[in-house]
């Protein structure tokens, strides 16, 4: 669906979880670059989740978040073949998503 | 005093479904505690303004980070009716890293790899309620990451 995106939802002993990837420089607009230029921030601000299109999760961000932020989060009431979304959206207004079918483990 | 009391109750019960969820899901970015340097100002910007130690909440990060570009932690809370988990560095450049509001449902557990700028204590705020609660944890970074 998304290269920017990686997604697995597994479900286990009533748990899922579900693990997500997200392809971001997540710059703080402190770092300067080989040339002494300031890297303008570039990081993502929100994060939704949602389980079967209803949300379960939602975020915000700082730049305390590392460059390809990797989040892991647990659902209670998820089961297999239920769909897991996460959408992301940052400072440029640029944003993402994926979805995933909880899968038992 | 009955169309009164119906009035009442019918404001109430707007409220409760209208804007509770609305203000709970579709909340802006807090631009002033992420800018925040503090951690007291930052918390103070969310509203939070008695924070209370508890030993219910599970803070999991390395002692020592060699990279602090990239330190994953793990917040677990065991407190009942956990609604939101934030994470904060003391000695970040700005100090809220993450703030995660969660549904019923959804575990108040998270997984999530942050950056730390120098060695210090990182924290966890735990909504429960209309109360807070934190743990903390002091990291010793060798390389800080927040440039």
């Amino acid at each position: 669906m998304s290269d920017l995106m990686k997604i697995r939802a597994t479900a286990k002993n009533g748990l899922t979880e579900v693990k997500v990837l997200m392809l971001h420089p997540m710059e703080t607009g402190r770092r300067k670059n080989d040339f002494d230029e300031i890297v303008p921030a570039h990081f993502i601000q929100s994060v939704t989740a949602t389980l079967n299109g209803k949300v379960v999760l939602q975020a915000q961000w700082g730049t305390g978040v590392s460059k390809n932020p990797y989040l892991t989060f647990y659902l209670g009431d998820a089961k297999a073949g239920d769909v897991v979304g996460v959408k992301w959206e940052d400072n440029k207004g640029e944003s993402n998503a994926i979805e995933g079918k909880v899968v038992a483990a | 005093m009955n169309r009164r009391l119906l009035l009442k109750s019918g404001i109430a019960l707007f409220s409760l479904l209208v804007i509770a969820p609305m203000r709970a899901l579709a909340a802006a970015w807090n631009k002033p505690a992420f800018e925040a340097v503090q951690v007291e100002q930052a918390l103070q910007e969310f509203g939070i303004k008695q924070v209370e130690a508890s030993d219910l909440i599970t803070l999991i990060a390395p002692d020592f980070a060699e990279n602090g570009a990239i330190v994953q932690i793990e917040v677990e809370s065991h407190i009942p009716g956990t609604e939101e988990i934030s994470i904060l560095a003391e000695k970040n450049p700005t100090s809220l890293i993450a703030n995660f509001i969660l549904a019923t449902g959804t575990e108040p557990h998270i997984i999530l790899r942050i950056k730390l700028g120098d060695s210090g204590p990182l924290k966890a705020v735990i909504k429960a309620g209309d109360k807070y609660y934190a743990a903390a944890k002091h990291v010793e970074v060798a390389i800080g990451g927040c440039g």
